[in-house]
């Protein structure tokens, strides 16, 4: 193999593309062998995760944009009263979902959590996230190669942050 | 000590739908404590369920998950007795696993 494993990783690599993700890759799905960004990778999208607002986390995971789409389904509540855990769950009708990742606009960083998709597994996910105010909440679902995403407004009546 | 980890992993058929949940703080790293001192980012960053040797579900995780995250999913392929991992790391290289058999 010759990723680097050391105490710096690859978060240039990542960064940089089609040919150095290919060599990152070799275990991948057997499917949207191209398209295999930070998303379909191995690794933990560390990059993605810093990023602060919504679009430049969502290049960082994906490189690239998404379409909406009324096949994904997102599910949260109109109004949380707790920001510290608001019930999401999101579906969708597609077909060969790789990954599946929830954005919250107006949080520190905007990525949330991503979700990886093996072949077998049902293309649906619930879980709970932190809001530190009333935000748009995105959904991406990662389906043969493309992005479709699913947004809602979520009004926070008490931030998730804390202190 | 008692595992961090509580899996509730049962099969419908062909269909098995799993829940799960975790103890964990995932502090952000904002929060400040009583004396002022910020609480340094502690979250899980990884979990990761295999069953009959092969991944079914990955999650990685932001500081914007909840405090004792919560997840729940399906697959397809498993049967009843079939034994489910999990395990998951933190950012601070922290881990813990565990097995739950379908039930």
């Amino acid at each position: 193999m010759t990723t680097t494993i050391g105490a710096h990783p690859t978060r240039r690599l990542i960064l940089q593309g089609a040919a150095s993700v290919a060599l990152l890759g070799l275990g991948n799905l057997p499917f949207g062998a191209a398209p295999a960004r930070a998303a379909a990778n191995d690794k933990y999208p560390e990059e993605a995760f810093k990023q602060k607002n919504e679009a430049d986390a969502i290049k960082a995971l994906y490189g690239r944009t998404a379409e909406p789409s009324d096949k994904v389904k997102l599910d949260a509540p109109e109004i949380a009263e707790n920001g510290g855990v608001v019930p999401i769950s999101v579906t969708t009708s597609l077909d060969k979902v790789t990954s599946i990742s929830f954005f919250v606009a107006e949080n520190p960083n905007a990525l949330a959590a991503s979700y990886r998709i093996p072949e077998g597994t049902i293309p649906a996910v619930a879980n709970r996230l932190k809001m530190a105010k009333t935000t748009k909440l995105t959904a991406i679902v990662e389906a043969d190669g493309k992005l479709y995403s699913a947004t809602k407004e979520v009004k926070v009546t008490v931030g998730g942050c804390g202190g | 000590m008692a595992s961090s980890i509580r899996v509730r992993a049962t099969s419908n058929g062909d269909i098995t739908e799993v829940q799960t949940l975790i103890q964990h703080p995932m502090d952000t790293g904002l929060v400040k404590d009583s004396k002022g001192e910020p609480i340094p980012a502690h979250f899980i960053q990884e979990l990761k369920f295999e069953c009959n040797g092969k991944e079914v579900f990955v999650a990685n995780w932001g500081t914007a998950v909840s405090k004792d995250p919560y997840v729940k999913f399906s697959f397809r392929g498993a049967k009843k007795g079939d034994e489910l991992k999990i395990s998951w790391t933190d950012n601070k290289g922290a881990s813990d696993t565990t097995t739950a058999k379908i039930a």
